[in-house]
């Protein structure tokens, strides 16, 4: 079965790209990009600020049932243009991954369907490969609550 | 001994991914990491040395303590190094899709 999510990393090159197609209409995927609300549901984190403006801010912040922050992201949103594209860059709090430039865009497959290209930029092939480490660590970059839950199972 | 088995039996063990998780954000001693862990430390020294045995980890030397950090270089070499990163993103994007969805039906 082919894969709906690629990613491609080449070797010695410090940039991701990532494509995706939806059973979405374009309108519903931007959406999906755009409304605080629903960033926060499907990233599973709290949005505390989302500019979608030419050199507006945005922030995200997950916490745990007691409300211990266990990650926090920012950036700044170069370009936003509905329904076409969003540069920004984003930086993870408190940890040693530097700041990246994400273009994404978004594309038009017909009616009811449509295509996101996610291309990331970081500081050095080493970071890149940092970042994808943290994937193969099981969890993720906005997981960090479920290594809360892995540990708390070995209790 | 065949090495690169050994680096998936490391990784195989979940007290151990989570410790590399740890040590992915954030470079840390022994006692900071051991105390994210209810286990005995030195059932949490044997894990650090299974995995820098196997190169996953390395040490730094920072003054009189010791850290652990990630070898990502040595991450990559172990097969499919992209896919957990790929999975991330695809349940990302299957969740926005589902969100979508019942989003439609809505209006």
């Amino acid at each position: 079965m082919e894969q709906k999510t690629k990613l491609t990393a080449e070797d010695g090159k410090q940039e991701i790209v990532i494509t995706r197609e939806f059973d979405l209409p374009l309108e519903l995927l931007f959406r999906a990009y755009a409304d605080p609300e629903i960033v926060g549901q499907w990233m599973g984190t709290k949005v505390l600020k989302l500019e979608n403006k030419n050199h507006g801010g945005w922030k995200f912040q997950t916490a745990d049932a007691q409300g211990k922050v266990l990650f926090q992201a920012n950036g700044v949103i170069h370009e936003f243009i509905p329904n076409q594209k969003i540069i920004r860059t984003f930086e993870m709090e408190n940890t040693p991954f530097g700041v990246q430039l994400e273009f994404l865009e978004f594309e038009r497959l017909t009616d009811d369907t449509s295509k996101l290209n996610m291309h990331t930029i970081y500081r050095s092939v080493a970071d890149r490969d940092k970042m994808l480490g943290l994937g193969m660590s099981q969890g993720a970059n906005m997981a960090h609550n479920r290594l809360q839950e892995v540990v708390g199972k070995l209790k | 001994m065949n090495l690169r088995r050994d680096v998936f039996q490391a990784i195989a063990d979940p007290t151990r991914r989570a410790i590399l998780l740890l040590v992915a954000s954030q470079s840390m001693t022994a006692g900071a990491i051991a105390s994210n862990f209810d286990t005995a430390r030195p059932t949490v020294s044997k894990h650090l040395q299974i995995l820098t045995e196997c190169e996953l980890l390395e040490q730094e030397q920072n003054g009189r303590e010791i850290y652990y950090l990630i070898n990502a270089k040595k991450m990559k070499e172990v097969a499919d190094f992209i896919e957990p990163f790929r999975k991330m993103w695809d349940d990302r994007f299957n969740k926005l899709e589902t969100i979508m969805k019942k989003y439609k039906t809505k209006k």
